[in-house]
């Protein structure tokens, strides 16, 4: 059934069935699906931040009655892996190798997007299938970047998810964000094919711009992502 | 304007029933589906309340376990809440919007088919977590950590059937944004709009902007159980409490959005019944949107006595005491309407006028909540179940029997009966008193709420509450009743139904066509179609 | 609709009038208690302002309402008038509430800020909860004990008991031994939880605290008569929630020195439970049989572990392993003993609780109950070698 739906909606669009307010609707829709994404990412933000603002320093000597009476005094600093995994040694992903070329993958594929866009407008379709071929791939390569410093941070740097507060939130956020651009580089991909196929007009791509949108969410959602994880 | 429907180019709806309702696109079947489905739920819920007030009918353990007695708490107010009160709201919203407003349909109307199909799925996961080991989820229905983490197989299955609930609502609010940006006639400018249109508007906000929120927080509780991550274990450098900031920053908006579209019916319905004009249209409006806006940074009122820092706990008790002040208005506002009007009492009206009253209860003990050092003796006492039972009960449900009494002419074409109508109302106001009045002064004499025994000072008051619950419960059985004669038959209503009744709704014939407004009505100021009749 | 006027006056009157019906209520008990410490007096006072403040005010709304019902209804020929708004009128009804909302958040800041000094205490006391009973340490004293539901309460409370709670004396509201404090002393509370979140309340000291595992949340009281004062645990946490009451116990400053040095020298000298369990009379290692133990250990077993391993052994996994069959239970006793007396994870330490023969019989009784079939027993003696 949904198949068919999306199938009639593509068929639709395709034979010019939309009319402007339709048009303006799947704008609506879109553009408060993505501010519910904004605010699931927020509720682990929220995490991050009431982990390095409170408990953490609680737990770490702020609260003195907690970290005398329970934790035996230690000291805490972010990133840490708790007051009970003491003895667990781990070590922070640094921020200046492979998340920063990632950064500017991401970067990268929004111009990219933004240069098929233009191309789409202007009706250069050979320039349209170029930009978004190369972000879609952009999109593969930061997911493949991602997965090997997953493999580096549970090999070498004994960073796992269960390494305490700080893991749980290094890998939910990161994790959650990859997921995103898996979802975002696969509709990309879509919308590729059906360009390649020749849909979408210079005036009617809804089709196309909400990926685009939804891509530069998501890039948008990393830049957040890399100063507040990984930098500070 | 019609590609939105371009599917059902014929007038009427599809002969068969398959087409007819699985694969609905209309907003009207697609509203009936909600508010019968919420009518069920009402009961489920219902039911397991009545085994809760059974069980506390006398101190000792005479009927269930302790455990299931907890299971009941959890699951009554998991199915009330996202089973009854949510999906009735959205039903009127699928039901009313479009009509109100001139649209054809709501925006996305595909879309709306889903949201409600998930529903009947993600609760009978809910409900056969029943029959799972363990037994279902018996934390409470706001699920804190650790204790939550101690459930057997309900827990991952729960959290997946919240995970859907939570989908349905954010599609659902979704729409009726979309299609109240989007669709309204030409000339229904916004400040126009009726006023059910206005708090439905701004509930889907509150939705789009919580319900996410409230979804990390369940897969955070997830990964901490199965993952190993430790986001509400201190061990980790996390803490339980963060899950209680996360939990209520949903879960404060979440009490709003079940009462917002009620302020917008009783706005409707006041009005209509007065014969005038509703007082102060636009302060309501805003009324509205500024306890949305506080309804976001009032959270941990429901966390006074978790330790937070002193400035933390002043900033939320004057922030939550702030909210006061809008509502006020809206309260001010009703009676104003009704100042010098020319009132009659049909049952909407007077489930609107119960509403008003027994809501300010609830308001006024809310207040009362509010003050932080006086929450300290009131918290997790059956003080804080009587007050949010006055502005659940008496204020969501009453609306949406205000609600549904008001505009059950004009969905089924059939005057309703009065005389039972009528009944439902008196024997409801009056035995939900005595289920919940007496609530206060267990609470204030020392009654923790979610237990299943108390000690025996307690025993006449509790005994009380338990016989007004059944006659309450007992008495809802009228209104199903009601409404199943009334569609079946009865006297044929009029296009306009109640003499005061001002909008667009009243102008199409009762019932309406299976599509309406599929050429867009004209809207001119002087006509006197916006919701407040002129 | 003489009904709607009786209805309101009720609902709007009826608080007030039924508080200034007083003392005939107050048997059943229906306002916040007074209290006995200063806290617990400003903050009844506040509530009583708050209180009564809400009454005016639903007075006058509700008061409103129905003189509007009763005198504009069309019955009585009225016709509607059209006004729709008044900026005056609007305004006023903003500012008014406005200044009421301050007149009660004065006094209520000023109550909260004193609740949260707890500097310069002169006890300090650490509570700590668990599935389902308090811990008590004071801090300076070096003493430490339990304190969980007595057993008379216990009894009765079991499913289908069929015994009559009213014929217990402070049915769910007693303990095997209660927290001992002095008088007009400043205590300092520090309260936490071994497993889930509690929420330590005694409605005379005027405030609950919630007990959060791994922090420490901090409260006072200065009690100011002496007294038996009860409360019970505030924060859903789990099966037995409504079955972990707390007592205390506030005494003259001699009489409370007298029962500190009474623990001093039961900890020293005697072992601390034969205090707890006097009427429990055997000499701590006369060996008993299997029917004794059998039947002691089925008592203890309904009264402590039922709870949690249920019954019939099954538990309630994953959360609470399975007994029947397991192989744990079955393996070396003196496994066994030690986590009855020790406690791991999520199941508490007993040994506080319990006594020698009450471990042997239990560990007994699993061992050769619910399909358990050991045969061997386990006896006081070997308890109290494992202490
Ligand atoms: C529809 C749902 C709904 C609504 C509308 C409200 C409305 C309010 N609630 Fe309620 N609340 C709940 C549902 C709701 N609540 C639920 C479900 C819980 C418990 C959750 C749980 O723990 O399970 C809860 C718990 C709760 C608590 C936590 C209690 C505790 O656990 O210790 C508090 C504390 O501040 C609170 C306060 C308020 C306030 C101040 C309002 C205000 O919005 C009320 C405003 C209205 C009025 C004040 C009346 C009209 C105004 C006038 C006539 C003007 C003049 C008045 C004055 C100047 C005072 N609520
Ligand atoms: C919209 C939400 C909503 C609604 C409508 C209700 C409706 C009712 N609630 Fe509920 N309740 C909550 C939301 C709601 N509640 C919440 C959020 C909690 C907190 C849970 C927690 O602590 O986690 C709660 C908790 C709660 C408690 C406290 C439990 C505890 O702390 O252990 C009690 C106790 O009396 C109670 C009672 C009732 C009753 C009697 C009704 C009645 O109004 C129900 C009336 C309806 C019916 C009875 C169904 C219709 C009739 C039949 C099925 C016919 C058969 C009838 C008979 C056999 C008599 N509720
Ligand atoms: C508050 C709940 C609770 C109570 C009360 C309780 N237990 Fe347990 N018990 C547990 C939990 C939880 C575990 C699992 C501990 C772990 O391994 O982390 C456990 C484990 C055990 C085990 C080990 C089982 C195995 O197969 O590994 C035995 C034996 C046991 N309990 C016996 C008892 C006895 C005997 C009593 C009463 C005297 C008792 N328990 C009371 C919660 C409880
Ligand atoms: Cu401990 Cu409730
Ligand atoms: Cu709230």
């Amino acid at each position: 059934m949904m198949w068919g739906w999306f199938g009639a909606v593509v068929n639709e669009s395709v034979s010019g069935l939309y009319s402007e307010q339709m048009d303006r609707s799947f704008r609506w829709g879109m553009i408060w699906f993505i501010f519910s994404e904004v605010m699931f990412f927020a509720a682990f933000f929220g995490a991050l931040f009431y982990a390095r603002v409170f408990s953490v320093p609680w737990l770490g000597g702020a609260d003195p009655a907690t970290s005398v009476h329970i934790w035996d005094t230690v000291v805490l600093s972010w990133p840490t892996a708790g007051p009970g995994f003491l003895d667990l040694e781990f070590e922070p992903m640094g921020a200046w190798a492979l998340p920063t070329i990632n950064t500017l993958i991401l970067l990268t594929s929004g111009v990219t997007l933004t240069i098929a866009h233009h191309a789409l407008k202007e009706n250069h379709r050979g320039k349209l299938i170029w930009g978004l071929a190369a972000t879609v791939a952009l999109g593969f390569i930061f997911l493949g970047l991602q997965m090997y410093e997953y493999v580096h941070a549970y090999q070498d740097l004994n960073l796992r998810m269960d390494t305490g507060i700080y893991g749980s939130t290094f890998f939910m956020l990161t994790g959650f964000h990859g997921f995103h651009v898996l979802v975002g580089a696969v509709t990309l991909l879509v919308i590729l094919a059906r360009c390649i196929k020749g849909h979408f007009t210079p005036e009617n791509h809804f089709g196309f711009e909400a990926a685009a949108w939804y891509w530069h969410f998501v890039d948008v959602v990393w830049l957040i992502l890399f100063v507040f994880v990984y930098i500070l | 304007m019609t590609a939105a429907t371009h599917d059902e180019h014929h007038a009427g709806p599809p002969s068969s029933f398959l087409d007819r309702w699985l694969f609905t696109t209309n907003h009207k079947d697609i509203g009936t589906l909600y508010l019968l489905f919420a009518l069920l739920m009402f009961f489920v819920g219902g039911a397991m309340a009545m085994v809760i007030r059974a069980e506390l009918f006398q101190p000792g353990m005479q009927l269930v376990d302790p455990y299931f007695f907890n299971q009941m708490t959890t699951m009554h107010a998991l199915v009330m809440i996202f089973g009854a009160v949510m999906p009735a709201f959205v039903g009127l919203a699928n039901w009313m919007i479009p009509i109100q407003i001139g649209a054809p349909d709501m925006a996305l109307p595909r879309m709306n088919n889903w949201s409600f199909w998930i529903l009947p799925f993600a609760f009978a996961i809910m409900l056969a977590t029943f029959l799972m080991p363990g037994g279902a989820l018996a934390g409470g229905w706001t699920m804190y950590p650790p204790l939550m983490l101690q459930h057997g197989m309900a827990f991952p299955f729960a959290i997946f059937a919240i995970h859907l609930l939570g989908i349905s609502s954010i599609m659902g609010a979704i729409n009726v944004v979309a299609t109240i940006l989007n669709m309204r006639a030409p000339g229904m400018t916004l400040m126009k709009m009726p006023l059910f249109v206005w708090t439905w508007l701004i509930t889907a906000y509150l939705i789009i902007a919580v319900m996410p929120v409230l979804a990390g927080a369940i897969t955070m509780l997830l990964t901490d159980q199965y993952f190993g991550t430790s986001f509400f274990s201190a061990a980790g450098g996390g803490d339980p409490v963060m899950y209680q900031h996360i939990f209520w920053f949903f879960g404060h908006p979440e009490v709003y959005i079940m009462i917002l579209p009620a302020f917008g019916i009783v706005s409707a319905i006041i009005p209509t019944f007065a014969r005038k004009p509703l007082f102060g249209y636009s302060s309501m409006v805003y009324a509205v949107a500024s306890i949305a806006f506080l309804s976001f940074i009032v959270w941990a009122h429901h966390m006074f006595t978790v330790g937070m820092p002193l400035a933390g706990e002043l900033f939320f008790m004057y922030a939550t005491m702030l909210i006061a002040v809008p509502t006020g208005v809206k309260v001010f506002n009703w009676i104003a309407t009704m100042w010098r009007g020319a009132m009659t009492f049909e049952t909407p009206m007077l489930f609107a006028i119960g509403f008003v009253i027994l809501f300010t209860i609830g308001g006024l003990s809310g207040i009362m909540l509010a003050i932080a050092p006086a929450d300290y003796q009131y918290h997790d006492t059956y003080f804080v179940v009587a007050h949010f039972h006055y502005v659940l009960v008496t204020g969501a449900v009453f609306s949406l029997f205000a609600a549904a009494y008001y505009w059950l002419p004009k969905w089924t074409g059939h005057m309703y009966d009065e005389r039972l109508g009528k009944w439902h109302f008196w024997l409801s106001v009056i035995t939900v008193n005595v289920l919940f009045f007496p609530q206060h002064f267990l609470g204030l004499a020392g009654m923790p709420r979610r237990i299943p025994d108390y000690a025996v000072q307690f025993t006449e008051f509790n005994m009380i509450s338990s016989i007004g619950g059944f006659a309450f419960g007992l008495s809802q059985l009228i209104f199903v009743w009601v409404v199943i004669k009334c569609i079946r038959g009865g006297e044929k209503a009029t296009d306009q139904v109640w003499e005061g009744a001002r909008g667009l709704e009243w102008t199409l014939s009762s019932p309406p066509p299976y599509h309406s407004f599929t050429t867009p009505p004209k809207i001119e100021s002087s006509a006197g179609l916006e919701g407040s009749p002129r | 609709m003489k009904v709607t006027k009786r209805l309101g006056a009720r609902l709007g009157l009826g608080l007030g009038l039924l508080l200034a019906a007083g003392p005939a209520a107050a048997s059943w008990g229906m306002n916040l208690t007074r209290g006995v410490t200063s806290l617990s007096q400003s903050v009844y006072d506040l509530h009583m302002l708050v209180l009564w403040i809400c009454v005016v005010i639903g007075t006058v709304v509700f008061g409103l309402i129905l003189w509007s019902v009763i005198h504009h209804r069309k019955s009585r020929g009225v016709t509607a008038a059209q006004f729709h708004h008044s900026t005056a009128v609007e305004i006023a009804w903003t500012v008014v509430p406005m200044l009421i909302l301050i007149a009660m958040a004065i006094p209520a800041t000023r109550v909260l800020v004193a609740m949260h000094d707890t500097g310069d205490a002169d006890v300090t006391i650490k509570v700590t909860g668990y599935q389902w009973m308090w811990e008590y340490e004071y801090i300076d004293e070096d003493i430490q004990f339990f304190s969980r539901l007595d057993r008379e309460s216990d009894r009765v409370r079991q499913l289908r008991s069929g015994l009559d709670p009213r014929e217990v004396e402070n049915y769910l509201l007693n303990v095997d031994k209660p927290l001992v404090v002095p008088v007009n002393q400043k205590i300092r509370f520090l309260l936490t939880a071994n497993d889930v979140i509690h929420s330590f309340w005694v409605p005379d000291l005027g405030w609950k605290r919630d007990a959060i595992p791994g922090f420490i949340n901090e409260a006072w009281a200065e009690i100011q008569e002496p007294g038996i004062y009860r409360g019970q645990c505030a924060e859903l946490c789990g099966r037995d929630h409504a079955f972990m009451p707390i007592v205390v116990i506030a005494k003259s400053q001699e009489d409370y020195e007298a029962w500190i040095a009474e623990q001093r020298a039961e900890a020293n000298g005697v072992p601390e439970v034969a205090a707890e369990e006097a009427p429990v009379e055997e000499a701590v290692a006369a060996d008993m049989d299997m029917d004794d133990l059998m039947q002691r250990g089925e008592d203890v077993y309904g009264a402590q572990c039922a709870a949690c391993h249920q019954a019939d052994g099954r538990g309630n996994p994953p959360m609470f392993p399975t007994l029947a069959g397991s192989d744990f239970v079955v393996g070396p006793a003196e496994d066994v003993i030690d986590i009855v007396l020790n406690g791991q994870g999520a199941m508490p330490p007993l040994g506080g609780v319990l006594d020698d023969a009450d471990v042997a019989s239990v560990v007994t009784y699993i061992r050769n109950a619910f399909g358990n079939e050991t045969g061997d027993v386990v006896q006081p003696a070997d308890v109290q070698a494992a202490r």
